[in-house]
């Protein structure tokens, strides 16, 4: 578990102060992938280098299993940063070592007996699907390859927290997928205690228990995957389950609604329930329909002709647990 | 090939001799004390491990580009006493091996400075989180990742050793240099003029083919 409360970061850049982190909070249970998504300039690089301590936080507590790596001597921190395993955009290997040199370095710095890292370092490669490629050196390896010995050498030390920055930012569509699916089989088989720091919907829709928005260095917003994509009031819906790319406003006359729905109302025929219960057409604008882990999830933009009476549609609707926007008539 | 008279055949050797001593004193000193300098300006510097900024100020600003500031020439000249006090002589391959190393060694530092900063930001951040202490960031990752950078720099600097020890041997130093001077330049004897040119380019080739070679063994990038 990882606890983080009040986390403030302020530079000083000449005569102004510049809050990059104006006070983040967040608890992530063991064994749970939560996901920070934000712009770039929204304050995700501070948070990660506040986390890891790379920067000292104004403020604010950084706890990992209710241990507190802020506020510690320097030999305290560094045994504390080994209960955090990091996963770097560029995995951030060390050229002039092999594969299995690379992910023995943590293990090394302790001192821990050859035979001993040898052991840890056969069984972690193992883990990854990277046993072939112990003598590889980084630029004999792919870049998903590279990312692989890169979350190996972040579990060397048997952390209790894997903190990945942009783990997937680098790498193609499919490779993206693989190192996720990687990440999940490992909170699987360690329940392991997961933060992604990304700016990719894709990642906290394919890997995500729960996410949080970072912007401009407060977290808006933060919930389940489940709740957080039916809340139409919120951001993260339309991002993490956006319309098609020009949907169309308007189709003629009409009204025009947003509903955001999840689970059981999706595999429903909630569009000609309403058709038949009110003895209107409904016409669809726009829509997309997914399955996120187990749960199904739809984001439909409807209009309804202008003798409709709104308020009632509207209501059944909401009856039917469906959240739902009335885009305004034309 | 008739200036080749067994006396100057034996001063050629000689002299041949002398210019590889030079070189290589002052190489392996400069080597060891330049990397260590070198290690200490990056460390020191501003968004380095630890910043230390009047240290750094020090070494940087005050050593270094003073020293390399001087022209060799005259560093050389001036430093003649220092080489009296260090080895007792101002004349041979060793005392002129002081003037160089102190002479290369500010040359040598910047190289490895550059070397270590061209190791990107990301490699010293993750080796801090995996829990690394400076010393350890220092040994088993900055040095070995800048180490084709390194190496390139020994090559570098060993070939301007060369070029140097020839002026040190006008001085007092002998080798190459006095040789090409007396026998070439005085006695206008343009053949052994010639003569030590071709071996002076022949060494820098040997170093630079070496170096090249070693460089690539170490380069996994």
């Amino acid at each position: 578990m990882i606890t983080v409360s009040d986390l403030r970061k302020v530079y000083r850049q000449g005569s102004n102060d510049v809050v990059a982190l104006g006070g983040v909070s967040l608890e992530v249970p063991t064994g749970k992938i939560h996901g920070i998504v934000g712009h770039s300039g929204a304050g995700k690089s501070t948070l990660v280098r506040c986390l890891t301590l790379l920067d000292q936080p104004t403020s604010g507590t950084v706890a990992v299993n209710g241990k507190e790596l802020t506020n510690v001597s320097a030999d305290e921190l560094r045994d504390a940063r080994r209960r955090i395993g990091m996963v770097f955009q560029h995995a951030n290997l060390f050229d002039s070592r092999t594969t299995e040199q690379n992910v023995g370095y943590p293990l090394e710095l302790t001192g821990t007996p050859k035979k001993q890292i040898a052991a840890k370092v056969a069984e972690l490669l193992e883990l990854v699907g990277l046993t072939k490629f112990a003598k590889a050196y980084p630029s004999q390896l792919s870049g998903g390859q590279r990312q692989r010995v890169g979350i190996a050498r972040a579990l060397a030390t048997d952390p209790d927290v894997l903190l990945c920055d942009e783990p997937t930012s680098a790498l193609d569509p499919k490779t993206t997928d693989e190192i996720l699916d990687l990440v999940k089989k490992l909170r699987d088989r360690l329940n392991i205690t997961v933060l992604i720091i990304t700016h990719e919907m894709h990642v906290v829709k394919q890997a995500c228990d729960s996410v949080s928005l970072l912007e401009g260095g407060f977290i808006v917003e933060h919930g389940d995957i489940a709740s957080v994509i039916t809340n139409a009031q919120g951001r993260l819906a339309h991002t993490l389950l956006p319309l098609p790319g020009d949907a169309p406003r308007s189709a003629g006359a009409g009204t025009i609604l947003d509903l955001l729905y999840t689970g059981d109302q999706a595999t429903e025929p909630v569009i000609s329930a309403v058709s038949r219960t009110f003895n209107i057409d409904v016409n669809v604008l726009a829509g997309s329909v997914e399955q996120l882990g187990d749960q199904q999830y739809a984001h439909l933009r409807i209009q309804l002709p202008l003798d409709a009476d709104v308020e009632t549609i509207t209501n059944y609707l909401l009856s039917n647990g469906i959240a739902v926007t009335v885009k305004g008539t034309k | 090939m008739d200036f080749l008279t067994p006396t100057v055949q034996k001063a050629m050797l000689t002299a041949t001799w002398e210019t590889v001593e030079m070189v290589l004193i002052s190489g392996v000193v400069t080597v060891v004390v330049g990397l260590l300098l070198g290690i200490l300006l990056h460390v020191t510097g501003k968004g380095g491990l630890a910043p230390v900024r009047w240290l750094n100020a020090i070494l940087s600003g005050i050593i270094v580009n003073i020293t390399r500031s001087i022209p060799f020439a005259i560093l050389m000249v001036a430093l003649i006493p220092l080489a009296v006090i260090i080895v007792g002589t101002s004349l041979g391959p060793v005392a002129a091996s002081v003037s160089l190393t102190i002479g290369t060694v500010p040359f040598f530092a910047r190289l490895v400075e550059t070397a270590l900063r061209d190791v990107s930001s990301g490699k010293v951040d993750a080796a801090l989180v995996m829990g690394s202490t400076k010393m350890q960031v220092i040994r088993k990752v900055l040095v070995p990742e800048a180490m084709p950078g390194i190496v390139s720099a020994i090559t570098t600097t060993v070939v301007t050793l060369i070029g140097y020890s020839a002026m040190a041997g006008l001085v007092g130093g002998g080798g190459l240099g006095r040789m090409a001077y007396t026998y070439g330049y005085t006695r206008y004897n343009p053949g052994i003029m010639i003569l030590t040119i071709i071996i002076i380019v022949i060494m820098v080739q040997i170093v630079q083919v070496i170096g090249d070679l070693i460089a690539r063994k170490v380069d996994h990038r």
